[in-house]
């Protein structure tokens, strides 16, 4: 029954990976970009919820991690000439390591104070980059994963293999986190989140649960880092501003930070803001300087809405109001 | 020797600040159990109205009272309107840890972006009151001028300030009650609701003088997107878990020994560790002692 559901997963995600594959050569070239941007911040988003969600943990400090995956991934490509998938793992595994040595720290402190210990290194993390000439400093690296095999045709652009690439790794990062959330560790987490005296009660080692949960997100916010790098095109301080952080965190917020379910509402949201802001402006014919913070001012509103009236997120919502009206429901 | 000195002095004059944050800090802390990330956008809002007050009036001494009002007056409003209904609305479930934390942040965004609606996004000038050029000693030029002397002086009297508050006065008695036991404040017929909105207020005032001193220490400029209030943020952060978190003398020592430390690691260490040193400090202050440099023995886990 079990490997059964599992297949029919795996079907499920692979028929959603040719619907995109379709999807991908009928529209223009701008929406092509930003689905590759909905992908990578699906990954990232992914990865907040996965720690803020179901191990209780916030991090302010997400960007950093990013951060870390793109500098790897940029470093192999440039020194080692590697090809873009060994880029990719090792961006992971360095953003592990990263995870993991925060997490040791992060494992002894409650929330607002592992709120702020991310935060000062989310600030502090960019002026590495000025430090050391290996990183570039100001201007960072290219991160170039080479155009697209020719044996795809002529008529392929380069935002599309971004596109391909970017969906790829969205998909199997969250097949593979569905599959990590219904393994023992997802419901050791889940069981810290609702008791953690129980939870210890029943044998669970809480600090060893959460330096993994922090681990494994760390992992995945360096693959959304370097798909971003490539998004891109370069790896610079400037690319995982502070600005980042907060808003995956409030894209994390808006899909709904205690389900896995609604990460794709936050990753479209996140892209389509800055499109409706424009829009609006535009309409209004406003003044540039209003028009350019339109955006951050829209995402920080929808995060306190989110916040006081759907706080578990709309998917949740949604599934609570049935369970109510007596459709009961897998928690 | 000289170095020493100057590495001293700009120690305790960037210290001094910190502590001012640190204390509005503690302050919401105190009375809400909520880190008020929301504090630097708050400091620079009230920064900006004290600039308002600075190019209209032409008086600097005129405008640090009218920032401190108007931090004050926005902080209160949003403890009353707005933090008290969030915690409310969450005070269970798995987002209860999560909500304060992400609502401030959200405040942060909103403020920061209305002040670029109101002042645009470019730099402004505040034109600093006294003068930046160092005292003179013999031949050598001190850091130290007596605008820094201004900074410290108005830090320690806003400090003697809410310390009688705190120590002498029914309100301050109030504000301490109501932090230690809420319950029990309530009992002896505290209005613990009034007394949580004054902590933020008080907590708004302090900021907004942290943001303007935080300024005219500099070279006096002012823009949204300086790395100045994020920063003054971690610091006020930092100093304010060095201390406890919980103390307001904490909170000054913390601010001080941040200063202090910082200075010199930039002077006899790494200029370029300016943003990452306050980070390691504060990892080092969480893994040694996580409970304060002068904090009562409590657990810092969930």
């Amino acid at each position: 029954m079990h490997r059964q559901l599992g297949a029919l997963r795996l079907f499920g995600f692979i028929a959603g990976g040719i619907f995109l594959y379709f999807i991908s050569g009928r529209v223009d070239e701008l929406r092509v970009y930003q689905g590759a941007t909905v992908a990578v911040y699906i990954v990232a988003i992914a990865a907040i919820i996965l720690l803020t969600g179901y191990s209780g943990q916030v991090s302010l400090g997400h960007g950093a991690l990013l951060a870390i995956g793109g500098y790897a991934a940029a470093l192999m490509r440039i020194h080692y000439n590697a090809p873009i998938w060994l880029c990719f793992s090792i961006a992971i595994l360095a953003a592990a390591i990263g995870g993991a040595l925060l997490g040791l720290a992060a494992a002894r402190l409650s929330g607002p104070y592992l709120a702020g210990t991310t935060l000062a290194l989310a600030v502090g993390l960019p002026s590495i980059a000025n430090q050391f000439s290996l990183l570039g400093g100001e201007q960072g690296l290219l991160f170039d994963v080479g155009s697209p095999p020719l044996s795809l045709g002529v008529g392929f652009t380069q935002y599309k293999w971004f596109f391909w690439i970017a969906s790829l790794a969205a998909l199997i990062a969250i097949f593979w986190l569905q599959n990590v959330m219904r393994s023992r560790y997802g419901r050791s987490w889940r069981a810290v989140r609702s008791n953690d005296v129980a939870a210890q009660l029943a044998g669970i080692n809480i600090s060893r649960n959460k330096i993994l949960a922090f681990t494994l997100s760390a992992g995945l916010a360096g693959l959304a880092g370097a798909l971003l790098a490539m998004t891109i095109g370069t790896v610079s301080p400037s690319a995982f501003p502070l600005s980042l952080s907060f808003s995956l965190l409030a894209g994390a917020v808006i899909s709904g930070i205690t389900t896995l379910g609604g990460v794709m509402i936050g990753a479209v949201t996140l892209v389509a803001i800055p499109e409706i802001a424009a829009a609006v402006a535009n309409r209004f014919g406003t003044s540039e300087r209003v028009a350019n913070n339109l955006p951050g001012f829209l995402v920080s509103a929808l995060l306190i809405a989110t916040v006081l009236f759907v706080p578990n997120g709309p998917v949740e919502q949604f599934r609570a109001a049935r369970s109510r009206t007596g459709v009961t429901t897998r928690k | 020797m000289f170095q020493f000195i100057n590495t001293i002095l700009i120690g305790i004059t960037s210290g001094a600040i910190y502590s001012l944050m640190a204390i509005s800090i503690v302050l919401v802390w105190r009375s809400t159990r909520v880190i008020n990330f929301a504090q630097a956008g708050l400091a620079l809002l009230s920064t900006y109205i004290g600039y308002e007050v600075v190019s209209r009036t032409g008086s600097y001494w005129l405008a640090v009272p009218i920032a401190m009002i108007a931090g004050a007056a926005v902080a209160g409003f949003i403890e009353l309107a707005f933090m008290r209904l969030l915690l409310k609305h969450t005070s269970s479930g798995p987002i209860a840890g999560v909500a304060p934390i992400i609502a401030t942040l959200g405040l942060l965004g909103i403020i920061h972006a209305s002040i670029i609606f109101i002042w645009g996004g470019h730099d402004v000038l505040i034109k600093s009151p006294l003068s930046n050029v160092g005292y003179s000693i013999g031949k050598q030029t001190l850091v130290f001028s007596p605008m820094k002397l201004a900074i410290i002086s108005s830090v320690v009297l806003l400090v003697l300030a809410l310390s009688a508050l705190f120590q002498r006065t029914n309100i301050g008695l109030s504000l301490r009650a109501s932090a230690f036991s809420p319950e029990i404040a309530r009992l002896a017929g505290v209005r613990v609701d009034f007394i949580r909105t004054l902590g933020w207020a008080l907590a708004g005032a302090a900021g907004a003088v942290a943001g303007l001193l935080q300024v005219s220490n500099g070279n006096g400029s002012l823009s949204p997107d300086s790395m100045e209030f994020p920063l003054l943020l971690i610091s006020g952060f930092i100093a304010a878990v060095i201390g406890g978190l919980d103390s307001l003398v904490g909170a000054v020592i913390g601010g001080l020994v941040l200063g202090l430390v910082i200075s010199f690691v930039l002077m006899y260490i790494n200029g370029g560790l300016f943003f990452i040193a306050p980070f390691i400090i504060l990892l080092i202050v969480l893994l040694l002692r996580p409970q304060g440099i002068i904090g009562a023995k409590v657990s810092r886990r969930a």
